[in-house]
């Protein structure tokens, strides 16, 4: 924070107040959906139950929002994102309508995927968001490719690609990187490291000095960073944004956060200690926005509206998926391809 | 013009058409190793015909990119066997991308996966796997046999919307034949490449040239068969190849991919059930290729034994007899 006179100051907590209501709506969100899973998969011991309105997997980004929140602050709509089985941050952070995404989760014909995807596959191709994906490392060759395309086609666009801790050690990282690089293609490489993959500690896992240490090996430049708190995020968000903007090619940016919830929401989690959780909820994303804008002079009064608007807007959203009715089944049958239509068996 | 020669013409002709027709892949810009990219980079620059690391995920997901944000790429494999390093990227990332995201985005490209025994080339370069694509529901398959379809195809999927797994036959890069512009042959549809009148012989790719030498021959022992090259295998022709099992009144289907739970089986099971007709299907066996000769061979199906196994069958023993 360079902010010292009460002006400065002032215009830095409007700006952290922006940051504060993306990471708000990603939480009302993911809590209102979590809220509607419950019983939405069999695994980690759990049933599944008929009556969830949410169904299978869902993965939440819980204590991570400051990652997306930051990193999109810098995109422009008209720039390209893709996401992984943890997407929905990224997914409303790159300006995805609230009603349409939670729309998808409750598996309606007006989700942004028209109930096909849900919310591992989570899009919204009009803001640029390419999909997240329910493979890991899958979204790298993609936004590469997206990339690429750009600048054959002459565009300004630039690419988002987000992936966990896990994703490093799949083929693709290594291929896309270099790819990248060879290239040197516009695409902010983002590492969210959560510390875990699925239930398997990533560190015990990973040999070396992991992602950054990586990345510079392939020649990126690549910059560390807490993902928990949103300012730093967001300031080494611009600056790798602004290196790539002027053509110097594809940048890395690994940030530390955590998953503080399960692999899925019916994952308690029970494998890891209670401590390493407790601790980490100290520096919940949020909670640390929320003392800094109070120490920028941001009254509590906006604060504490700010998250009531962040709830008003998902009550709003799961209310109308709730409304919303569920597709034809004839549905099953379009949007597979063209050439062979009709075809089926 | 030569198979290889062919689709360098259509692709040319489609960049030159079209600047979101791009080419990626190893060695794209020396021509491909077998010839079939010549020339084209020095007419369409680095930039469109783009040579890449020995990353065939990172090929094959890049072409899913480059597809949803304008492009139309054409994507080389060099043989079906590497793309299996990028099977995530054909079968998760291409052939569901449209569906999944709800149609928000198409997927155009290409992806050029050569089949077939590669003489001398053994386990890793000669599998015929047009089955497994033909399984994946959003993915067109084609499996050109002629120069003239090679350059009739490629066209067609080039302009198809839809992600296309086109399978060359690496035995017949250097064959020649005419080749007409501009073309009409449309995916989805066979072709008879001989007529007949004892039974049906369907098959696709190098088999063809193998089926016509063995229907010379059984017309000269008074057997007419008529042979229909399917050239696309999803979506099939059920019209034309039930159209002609219906006057025939026996279906036969020949492969040079492996019989078990081969793509013949799912055209005999529908004449089965759609006619109620006698049906026999003569496919490789269930074996890897190996390198010696012999072991080559013995994963091959040459003109002979497919005339003995159509004479079998028109004399009524279906019962499948050992190919040994």
């Amino acid at each position: 924070m360079q902010a010292s006179t009460p002006a400065a100051n002032a215009s830095h907590g409007e700006h952290l107040l922006s940051l504060y209501r993306t990471m708000a709506r990603i939480r009302a969100f993911e809590n209102a959906a979590e809220e509607a899973s419950r019983g939405s998969v069999a695994a980690f011991g759990a049933t599944s139950d008929a009556a969830a309105l949410v169904r299978g997997p869902l993965h939440l980004s819980t204590g991570q929002e400051a990652v997306a929140a930051g990193v999109c602050a810098n995109l422009a709509r008209s720039d390209y994102l893709t996401s992984t089985h943890r997407g929905h941050g990224h997914t409303l952070a790159k300006g995805a309508d609230t009603t349409a995404m939670m729309c998808e989760l409750f598996g309606r014909a007006a989700g942004s995927n028209k109930g096909k995807g849900g919310s591992m596959h989570i899009a919204d191709f009009g803001v640029g968001m390419l999909g997240a994906n329910g493979v890991v490392a899958a979204g790298i060759p993609i936004a590469v490719g997206a990339a690429h395309s750009a600048k054959i086609r002459g565009s300004r666009a630039i690419v988002a690609c987000f992936f966990g801790d896990g994703a490093i050690n799949r083929g693709p990282f290594l291929e896309g990187l270099n790819w990248a690089k060879i290239f040197e293609l516009p695409v902010l490489f983002v590492c969210e490291d959560n510390r875990y993959s699925a239930t398997t500690a990533t560190d015990a896992m990973t040999a070396g000095e992991g992602a950054a240490a990586r990345a510079r090996g392939i020649g990126l430049p690549a910059e560390t960073v807490d993902g928990n708190d949103v300012l730093a995020v967001d300031a080494a968000a611009r600056e790798l944004v602004a290196r790539i903007r002027a053509g110097g090619g594809p940048q890395f940016l690994h940030a530390l956060t955590y998953r503080v919830k399960g692999h899925v929401s019916v994952d308690a989690a029970a494998y890891r200690d209670q401590g390493e959780v407790e601790q980490a909820l100290e520096s919940d994303p949020l909670k640390l926005a929320g003392q800094r804008l109070a120490a920028l002079g941001i009254a509590a009064g906006r604060i504490a509206a700010a998250d009531a608007e962040a709830r008003a807007e998902i009550e709003a959203a799961v209310a109308a998926a709730h409304a919303a009715r569920p597709p034809e089944p004839a549905e099953a049958y379009a949007d597979i391809q063209d050439t062979g239509a009709g075809q089926w068996r | 013009m030569n198979y290889a020669q062919a689709a360098c013409q259509a692709l040319a002709e489609a960049m030159r058409a079209d600047a979101r027709v791009v080419a990626l892949g190893e060695d794209v810009g020396t021509g491909g190793v077998f010839g079939q990219y010549r020339g084209l980079q020095q007419e369409f620059g680095a930039a469109r015909v783009i040579d890449t690391p020995i990353s065939e995920a990172t090929i094959m997901g890049a072409a899913v990119g480059m597809a949803l944000t304008g492009l139309r790429p054409v994507v080389e494999m060099r043989v079906v066997d590497f793309a299996l390093c990028a099977i995530d990227e054909i079968v998760n990332q291409a052939a569901k991308n449209r569906y999944m995201f709800g149609g928000q985005g198409r997927v155009p490209l290409v992806a050029r996966l050569p089949i077939g025994i590669w003489s001398g080339s053994a386990a890793q370069h000669s599998q015929s796997l047009e089955a497994w694509f033909a399984h994946i529901p959003g993915l067109v398959v084609v499996a050109p046999a002629t120069p003239q379809d090679n350059y009739s195809l490629l066209t067609a999927a080039i302009a198809c919307g839809d992600p296309v797994v086109y399978m060359e036959h690496k035995e017949l890069w250097g064959m020649q034949g005419e080749v007409a512009a501009p073309s009409s042959a449309a995916l989805g549809q066979a072709r008879v490449a001989r007529a007949g009148s004892d039974m049906t012989l369907v098959t696709w790719s190098r088999m063809l040239h193998t089926a016509l030498a063995a229907a010379e021959q059984a017309a000269q022992q008074g057997l007419s068969v008529e042979v229909i090259d399917l050239r696309t295998i999803w979506p099939w022709d059920r019209e034309l190849v039930l159209e002609s099992a219906a006057r025939t009144r026996r279906l036969l289907v020949a492969h040079e991919s492996v019989q078990a739970a081969g793509f013949g089986a799912e055209i005999a099971a529908t004449a089965a059930e759609e006619l109620g007709i006698p049906v026999k299907r003569v496919g490789g066996a269930r074996i890897p290729v190996g390198y010696a000769r012999a072991l080559e061979d013995a994963a091959r199906i040459s003109a002979p034994q497919l005339l003995q196994e159509i004479k079998l069958f028109a004399n009524g023993a279906d019962r499948r007899r050992s190919m040994a």
